[in-house]
């Protein structure tokens, strides 16, 4: 395993490039490059600043370096049986712990063990002056100033340039089961609702192509106790399903065309827009392929209190993300005025003038 | 405390003040019971309580407050532990005390907007007979509000599994400093743009005034059970609790008291306890009933084997509730033993809790103050609480520094200052010790990012470097404390 820290290397890196305004393009694996707008910038590869910094399992904490390969804390946890909760996507074998923080994506378990950002504890960053600051920690309550450590789950490296993260960890389950049943999208939406307030042990609730699919993660007794609740009429599914559904591995994936990410209230019934839908999230992540204009999607998106990402932008579209309300956007501008003065970490990443 | 000055006239002030005579209060008599929070060591007569019951009405009375640069408090039922609620002597009050409204129930979302004046046990109350609860539950969840909540990212007993309140909140609506409305977060699972979510919850009423929270909801489990388990010494039983956890389970509830704090509870509420065990564990198990009974199984052996001398499991429901009303009600149990009580919020790593608390106990023969421990010990959190006489001369000083010690212990040890209380007026010298100048100086950029002229809560949970100056305290980097060769423990 290498390790490496290059803490002084990169701020003043940071440090010479506010000097000079000079926009730096942060990356780790480049497994995200497709996910949101390009940087014209600077290259600056975070993948030599790496290495597990702490890990002690009864501590359900792990801390390690930006630039450490994603797979290799997921490997390290493995082995004490334990998991990052949120699932995280791979859509490379070089995906960072870096990058997976900074764009802050979850896979199917999250809206049963949470997000990203949940899972954040701590971070040591490196802001626009090239000023190293550590906010949070490693413990699991911490109140001590605001919480930006956080604020840096999905903010693309706009922020900050993410040197160390440390995040809780969860005992994996000691059993998973995978479920599959026919069923149109409308009814298992309703099922998804009805089931998720009811304390069953889910852990993943996907639909497509006239398939629901469930995971179950527990205790043997446990996880049978409630196979059995479901009734008799779920068929056994290959458990690798969940794997390629968070990597994007299905066939449903490979199109090249425009991939939308709908994140919307999971109670929703099927958005009326004619196009091919795979269902997350219980409902709450849905993906899209369609013909309508962006601007049909994000409006309709929008009436019921959703957001539209233009995931994979094959077209090239300068209109990635949701368009914000002006104040809010403001507020956001400030913020980013607040971290990084001279606007040069990730620039236009996300959105123009962030 | 800086003293207080009027820098405006409060007839004046009033006189363009748009809002119903009911909602504002300026004698001393009514001003009085504003002079503190839960945190009665602090106190200071508010220069005026204003109580809007209207979202437009707090818009109005923020932007004539931003228009004549007077400062404002937040403030929700006042429960809080730190002082942030502390009044100003130039500055408006504002309860929001009158937004106790439950204002939508979406079950289907598992979701409930509420007004931030809502108490917290009241949301649970409202969706039981959905089958639903609200999952943080801090001890003081009968009188607390959700809008307190929010602003100090309050905990509980259930956080290892359940999180603290940012992990429990969809969304919010904050009014800003100059009066706008803003909707943060949204009833998806995430939301486009920055996580202002996140920033605001814990942000202690420094950011913005929330008027609004979407709570997030969860199914009641089947079945909760509980097992008691006595230990001869504290570190046996914090060596427990790592067992437990590392055997990949992860109990809704794991608490843990020492001596001084059993003997209080069960004094005081008659909860069963061991009163002769050096320290007991709660630990509390969820779920289906499949699932908790082979929890339970595993769990008993695993106390045993860690050398509890005694494990005993609720007997049914009323014991279950009982072994947990001591545990909740440890702080006023713990009031009764003297007339006055200090608590601590200290998190630190859990492997180090053998030695914290024999530190706290040396210091404890040191200063002649008795002090009893309450450990959230699944999620490292400690309230020491130190008892002290308020009116013998020089105690409540002597609290405070041992109080200041415990703290900068807990960040040598790699913890912090405050795990769930916040840091308000209480803790804001030892906010010098966890972090750096550039830290803090970022801190005080993103506070300028919302509120410019530091008109919200001016003098709370974020010092100024000059004040650190002036208290010269040491910052504790990464735990390397000054003087290394210096014994600690």
């Amino acid at each position: 395993m290498t390790e490496q820290d290059l803490t002084d290397v990169l701020c003043e890196r940071v440090t010479g490039a506010a000097a000079t305004h000079t926009p730096l393009y942060i990356r780790g694996g480049n497994s995200k490059a497709f996910y949101g707008h390009p940087v014209e910038g600077e290259t600056l590869d975070t993948r030599e600043h790496c290495g597990v910094l702490e890990y002690e399992p009864s501590e359900l904490v792990i801390r390690a370096r930006a630039g450490t390969p994603l797979a290799e804390v997921e490997k390290l946890l493995d082995q004490q049986q334990q998991m990052l909760a949120f699932e995280p996507p791979h859509f490379s074998p070089h995906s960072t712990l870096g990058g997976t923080v900074a764009a802050g994506l979850s896979g199917p378990r999250r809206p049963f063990s949470g997000s990203a950002r949940d899972s954040v504890l701590g971070a040591g960053l490196i802001n626009g002056k090239g000023e190293p600051l550590n906010f949070g920690g490693q413990v699991m309550k911490n109140v001590a100033g605001y919480d930006l450590s956080r604020l840096m789950a999905g903010a693309s490296g706009t922020l900050g340039l993410l040197t160390d993260i440390s995040l809780k960890v969860l005992p994996r389950p000691e059993t998973e089961y995978t479920l599959k049943q026919v069923c149109t999208q409308q009814e298992a939406l309703l099922r998804f609702s009805d089931w998720m307030a009811k304390p069953l042990p889910l852990s993943a609730a996907c639909w497509y192509d006239d398939h629901l699919y469930l995971r179950l993660s527990g205790t043997e007794a446990g996880v049978r106790h409630a196979q059995h609740q479901l009734g008799d009429t779920m068929l056994d599914q290959d458990p690798s399903w969940w794997t390629k559904l968070r990597d994007h591995g299905h066939a449903f994936f490979q199109r090249d065309e425009p991939l939308w990410r709908l994140s919307v209230p999971p109670a929703t019934p099927p958005l009326a827009t004619a196009g091919d839908w795979l269902i997350d999230w219980a409902g709450g992540q849905r993906w899209l392929y369609s013909n309508e204009s962006a601007h049909t999607i994000r409006q309709l998106t929008a009436s019921v209190g959703g957001h539209a990402t233009l995931f994979r932008n094959t077209n090239h579209s300068k209109d990635i993300f949701q368009p914000l309300p002006a104040p809010l956007f403001k507020l956001q501008q400030r913020l980013k005025q607040a971290f990084d003065p001279a606007g040069i970490l990730n620039p236009g990443r996300l959105y123009q003038g962030l | 405390m800086d003293d207080a000055t009027e820098s405006i006239d409060r007839t004046a002030f009033l006189a363009g003040l748009e809002l119903p005579a009911h909602c504002i209060l300026s004698e001393e008599a009514e001003l009085r019971p504003y002079e503190c929070d839960g945190l009665s060591a602090y106190r200071r007569l508010p220069w005026l309580v204003l109580m809007p019951e209207t979202v437009d009405q707090v818009q109005a009375i923020l932007a004539y407050c931003h228009r004549l640069k007077v400062p404002v408090v937040a403030r929700g039922a006042g429960t809080g532990l730190s002082g942030g609620a502390l009044p100003l002597g130039n500055g408006v009050l504002l309860s929001l005390a009158r937004f106790t409204e439950i204002l939508e129930i979406d079950a289907g979302n598992r979701l409930a907007r509420v007004q931030p004046g809502v108490r917290n046990l009241a949301i649970s109350q409202a969706v039981a007979s959905r089958g639903l609860y609200y999952a943080p539950d801090p001890s003081s969840q009968i009188a607390c509000s959700i809008g307190g909540n929010v602003a100090e990212n309050a905990g509980g007993v259930h956080c290892l599994k359940y999180g603290l309140t940012v992990h429990n909140i969809a969304a919010l609506k904050v009014v800003t400093m100059d009066g706008e409305l803003l909707t943060i977060g949204s009833h998806a699972l995430d939301s486009a743009g920055y996580d202002l979510l996140a920033l605001f919850t814990g942000s202690e009423g420094m950011l913005g005034v929330i008027v609004e929270v979407s709570v997030r909801l969860l199914p009641v489990p089947d079945y909760a059970q509980v097992l008691l388990a006595a230990f001869d010494s504290a570190e046996a039983a914090g060596n427990a609790v790592a067992v437990i956890i590392s055997a990949g389970i992860l109990p809704a509830g794991l608490e843990m008291m020492d001596t001084l704090a059993i003997r209080a509870a069960e004094d005081f509420v008659h909860a069963g306890y061991p009163t002769g065990a050096a320290a007991i564990l709660l630990c509390e198990l969820d779920g289906t009933h499949a699932e908790v009974d082979v929890q339970l199984d595993k769990v008993r052996t695993l106390l045993t084997d860690a050398g509890a001398r005694e494990v005993r499991m609720a007997r049914d429901e009323k014991e279950r509730q009982r072994f947990w009303a001591g545990r909740k009600a440890s702080f006023p149990a713990v009031g009764r033993l003297s007339p006055d009580y200090y608590c601590m919020d200290g998190t630190i790593p859990r492997k180090h809790l053998g030695k914290v608390l024999a530190t706290i106990g040396d210091w404890s023969a040191e200063y002649g103050l008795p002090v009893a421990n309450v450990f959230h010990a699944g999620d490292g959190n400690l309230h020491p609480l130190i008892l002290y006489d308020a009116n013998k001369p020089g105690e409540l000083e002597r609290t405070e520094a041992f109080g200041g010690r415990i703290l900068e212990l807990c960040i040598s040890v790699g913890g912090t200052i405050t795990g769930e209380h916040g840091v308000g007026m209480e803790k804001i010298n030892q906010m010098c010790a966890q972090f750096s100048e550039a830290e803090l100086m970022q801190f005080h950029a993103v506070k300028q990012a919302f509120d410019p002229d530091s008109l919200l809560n001016p003098g709370k949970a974020i010092p100024t470097l000059a004040r650190c100056a002036e208290f010269g305290r040491m910052h504790v980097h990464h735990g390397e404390l000054p003087f290394p060769e210096l014994d600690r423990f």
